[in-house]
């Protein structure tokens, strides 16, 4: 009441509130704007998984679809054999990538997350000769192109028969996340306290089992964060998994760029497969947002 | 005596700890990077022709470096790539520190806003790719149909179809997915500035302009510089994009150096040209990765 008489009898304020309100009504567009540039294109491709054909190919486009239809997503998971549901080429090998993608991200996830803390946890608290050229190396080594070492690791694949096989891509994998798992795990380690696994020694602890004990507990936050990360790009791998996968272990990023038909490039089925894969790395990062953005801020601000 | 030997027992186990510890990442590194990057440098330096099979693998010195670079189609993929980065990284960073400045305040939503930014972000790249090639489709492209029904254009558009509007196309898809999240680790940065001293600087009659100037961009320079050089080294790496978008094309618009390496190495199967090629493109991005430390420590020594 006392701010209304105020605003009355001085027009400078009330004009000052009014420009106030005005460019507070101005950034909420832009939020709004953002959210729709951000969430548009990945909006549009969801509206595309679920128009029919004829839709798909209305001029002007149909933006809500009049017949919405779940049938690619129905096709993708049919099983090859069973009855009902025409299956356009390429779709058999859906159900198959989904699933070499979800063991191989999560035994990637698994071996990076373990043998990685192991040695970031020593990199953090031990004086070894050479430690920072290593902590350099290391940093260097996430910088590395890919498409440099893919030869050797063409032929290393061959030699060793690892060609087309789940073992050998999670060896890969493993090899390109452990950089950034050390050290994201080696910044993490470096926020806690020395004197956690000195008490616990004193009480006659070994080494590994005040590490097991005491520091593993702690480590929460930098565990979650790594092993998202480490899912997320397993998951998300393309150029090793179109070079060493063949018909056996084709991930699903190999695999939804495969959808075509008779007529060409089949967007409405590339469409729900994009969607799809996209499911499980979306889940894991807005469930995970909090230690996503800590982990890989400590990891890069520290750098 | 006798404790002494529980010292150096002692020591001993802390050995062997620290090596039981070390040696299972160590080894996968060595066999998955560090192996590979000394073989790929030797490979380089033979001839290796997969389409000749029955050629020996002899030593030719630097002469597949020499070919690489009077190859004019390298030259050509050099060209895009810089190109290439630079709309790519000047953009992503410009856009990112706009709107992280933007979102550095109190508002109903900010939550749901950071949430969202993270979608780009996690969706494979491949996805990315294949998403706006729907979106950028000639005839039934959501890009086309938006700007006709708004007047904006009064024919339908092939976006991909000259080399610099498929090259635009693709920086434009690469800072969708890359932008929202240098966005948030610039946020994360302008966060930790604490709020006194921009109230100290308008105290002190400093303006918006200047206090933006002489406080935020020096605190937030080590992360603009971290986000500057990842961001540069990955468009640097761009592959899944370009493979999606545009395969390269047209006539080698949107040929960047990490699929060129990809054609000349699994298309044209000569693995002594292709090694050479990658380990240009290494040169390349050390020389980044160094000069962007060197500015870095200069800003923080000051």
């Amino acid at each position: 009441m006392a701010a209304l008489t105020i605003s009355h009898s001085n027009p400078k304020i009330s004009r000052r509130k009014l420009r106030g309100a005005f460019s507070n009504i101005l950034f909420y567009v832009g939020i709004v704007a953002l959210i729709c540039l951000v969430v548009g294109p990945f909006l549009w491709m969801f509206i595309s998984s679920i128009s029919p054909q004829i839709e798909l190919s209305a001029t002007p486009p149909h933006w809500f679809p009049e017949n919405p239809t779940l049938y690619r997503y129905q096709a993708l998971f049919t099983r090859p054999g069973e009855a009902g549901v025409n299956i356009p080429a390429g779709v058999e090998k859906f159900l198959k990538g989904l699933s070499n993608s979800l063991i191989v991200s999560t035994l990637t996830t698994l071996i990076c997350v373990v043998t990685g803390t192991m040695a970031a946890y020593v990199l953090a608290r031990t004086e070894i000769p050479g430690k920072t050229k290593f902590m350099t190396g290391i940093l260097s080594s996430q910088m590395i192109p890919i498409v440099v070492i893919i030869i050797p690791l063409y032929l290393m694949m061959q030699k060793f028969d690892m060609m087309d096989s789940i073992r050998g891509l999670i060896l890969l994998y493993t090899g390109f996340m452990l950089p950034t798992v050390i050290w994201i795990m080696h910044s993490y380690f470096l926020t806690l306290p020395h004197e956690l696994e000195e008490a616990a020694m004193v009480d006659g602890c070994t080494r590994f089992k005040a590490f097991l004990k005491v520091i593993i507990p702690l480590s929460g936050p930098g565990l979650v964060a790594v092993s998202a990360f480490s899912f997320l790009s397993a998951w998300n791998e393309f150029f090793m998994a179109l070079i060493f996968t063949g018909a056996n272990t084709k991930t699903i990023t190999v695999t939804v760029t495969e959808f075509s038909s008779q007529f060409g490039v089949d967007y409405g089925l590339m469409a729900t497969g994009g969607v799809i894969g996209s499911i499980p790395p979306l889940i894991l990062a807005f469930l995970l947002q909090k230690y996503i953005v800590a982990g890989l801020t400590a990891g890069s601000v520290k750098g | 005596m006798a404790s002494l030997t529980r010292i150096s027992r002692r020591r001993k186990d802390d050995l062997l700890f620290i090596i039981l510890m070390l040696l299972p990442a160590g080894l996968i590194m060595a066999v998955v990077t560090i192996y590979p990057l000394v073989r790929s440098f030797i490979i380089s330096l033979l001839q290796w022709d997969l389409t000749k099979p029955n050629l020996a693998h002899v030593f030719v010195g630097f002469d597949n470096y020499k070919y690489v670079l009077t190859d004019p189609t390298f030259w050509q993929s050099a060209k895009v790539t810089g190109l290439f980065v630079l709309g790519s990284v000047s953009l992503n960073i410009s856009l990112a520190l706009v709107v992280a400045l933007m979102l550095n305040r109190e508002f109903i939503g900010r939550n749901l806003v950071r949430m969202l930014a993270l979608l780009p972000w996690a969706i494979p790249g491949v996805v990315n790719g294949i998403m706006w090639k729907w979106i950028l489709n000639p005839s039934y492209g959501a890009l086309n149909g938006a700007l006709f029904q708004l007047g904006i254009i009064d024919k339908y558009v092939i976006w991909l179809g000259t080399p610099t509007g498929a090259l635009i196309m693709g920086i434009l898809a690469d800072v969708w997915k890359e932008m929202p999240f240098i966005m948030l680790l610039l946020l994360a940065a302008l966060q930790t500035i604490p709020k006194d001293l921009y109230e100290a600087a308008t105290v002190d009659g400093a303006n918006a302009f200047r206090s933006f100037w002489n406080i935020t961009i020096p605190l937030i320079k080590p992360t603009l510089f971290v986000a500057l050089t990842l961001r540069t080294i990955w468009a640097l790496k761009s592959f899944d994009l370009i493979y999606t978008l545009t395969s390269g094309g047209p006539s080698g618009g949107t040929t960047v150096i990490g699929y060129y390496t990809y054609l000349k190495t699994f298309v044209s199967l000569n693995l002594g040209r292709g090694s050479a090629v990658a380990y240009l493109m290494t040169l390349v991005v050390g020389i980044v990765v160094i000069l962007y430390q060197r500015a870095l420590y200069k800003e923080v020594r000051y």
